[in-house]
């Protein structure tokens, strides 16, 4: 059995790429061979960059199916119109014009279901994104989805990623995107536990609140790690402690480690301080989660 | 001709309004008889899709040129595709009875 964790954080820049790259790196030296990081932040995937030594093995569309109405058939009944929720068809019965408007459809099927004809409304495959796999030898370490220019489908693109059967390790870490909306959620909503990144500023306060109020109304088990900590900061510390959340870890603010990770070598030479606090983490995690995979 | 003017509410005395798709209403004034009839957007609130709803109305009422703040491109792309005319006008001032009275001169 697998288990899939995610890392979020509400507010970006907190370090979601960080802690991602350096637990599936520490994991991988630390626990098991079989961890796959999966990069769902499709908008703008970039732990690739980081991965060095890794080839791209595959790469594969990734589709939505988008109804088209064959106007040779359709009656004009507007049916279909009338079970779309998102104001994705048109239909002129004086102008004989029936069409779905692709950046609108969410592929949700009513309109198939709703249209009396059969063979009046069929589904077409469009590509909305790109799977790629990198790895070394046989084995995938991480995949990655990326969303095609001006396809609004981020949720679709993470759930059909997320479905893939070359996601298969034992641990699979989903470095989730930015933010609170739609694509957190689909990427939150398939982990078995989310962790969530936040850093002492006022800013990464606020957002992770917002983050912590979404895993609530979920019902999705989290932890918090700390990054960039110094101390400094109390009101997140207090904030954590008053509302009960678990703290997974603190990893130190290293003035260094931000420089290695603007030249793209995150995982080269990881300061000691930094390796025996994801240490810990993983410890942790072990007991927490990891004897399930 | 028939010709649609987006207004912010349902008479001539109202502000011209500068959005199309999420317009309140939609002014239709005909230039054969000088008549004109206020039609409820009832997709203005719309979570998407409301330009392109917007688009049908003014196709399925036979409006041949809408006046507008401006138009959306899936709005702008259907009206195109039925040679339906979209004049834009920054006036947010005006009341849809002066714009009107504009058009007649």
């Amino acid at each position: 059995m697998s288990v899939k964790i995610a890392i979020a954080s509400g507010k970006g820049g907190t370090g979601k790429t960080t802690v991602s790259l350096n637990l599936f790196h520490h994991l991988k030296t630390q626990a098991t061979a079989s961890v796959q990081l999966i990069d769902c932040d499709v908008e703008e995937p970039n732990d690739a960059l980081f991965l060095k030594g890794y080839k791209k093995q595959s790469e594969e569309a990734i589709h939505q199916m988008i109804p088209h109405i064959d106007t040779s058939q359709c009656t004009f009944c507007r049916q279909c119109v009338e079970y779309c929720e998102f104001n994705a068809i048109v239909v002129l019965p004086t102008a004989n014009f029936a069409e779905v408007n692709k950046s609108l459809c969410h592929s949700c099927g009513a309109c198939t279901y709703a249209c009396p004809v059969p063979e009046a409304i069929i589904e077409e495959a469009h590509p909305i994104a790109q799977l790629s796999c990198y790895g070394n030898c046989e084995h995938t370490s991480l995949v990655e989805g990326r969303l095609n220019i001006g396809s609004p489908m981020q949720t679709l693109a993470i759930k059909e990623l997320l479905k893939s059967h070359h996601v298969n390790a034992d641990i699979q870490l989903l470095d989730a995107p930015p933010g609170t909306s739609c694509p957190v959620v689909a990427t939150v909503t398939q982990a078995d536990y989310t962790i969530l990144v936040t850093e002492p500023s006022p800013f990464g306060l606020h957002d992770l609140k917002l983050m912590v109020a979404l895993m609530r109304e979920l019902q999705q088990p989290f932890g918090v790690i700390i990054n960039k900590y110094e101390d400094n900061f109390k009101a997140l510390d207090d904030y954590l402690a008053a509302e009960k959340i678990e703290v997974l870890g603190k990893i130190p603010f290293s003035s260094n480690y931000a420089h290695q990770y603007a030249r793209g070598a995150l995982l080269d030479d990881i300061p000691d301080t930094i390796t025996t606090a994801y240490q810990a983490i993983i410890t942790h995690l072990q007991s927490k989660l990891l004897q399930y995979a | 001709m028939k010709i649609a003017i987006t207004s912010s509410g349902d008479s001539t005395d109202a502000k011209f309004d500068l959005r199309f798709g999420r317009a309140a209403y939609f002014c239709v004034y005909d230039t054969s008889n000088g008549s004109t009839q206020f039609i409820a957007n009832e997709q203005c609130d719309a979570q998407g899709g409301a330009g392109t709803k917007a688009a049908e109305k003014m196709i399925e009422l036979g409006v041949k040129r809408i006046i507008s703040g401006d138009f959306g491109p899936k709005a702008k792309d259907l009206l195109n595709q039925f040679k339906i005319q979209m004049v834009m006008l920054d006036d947010a001032n005006s009341t849809v009875g002066v714009i009107i009275d504009k058009l007649s001169v």
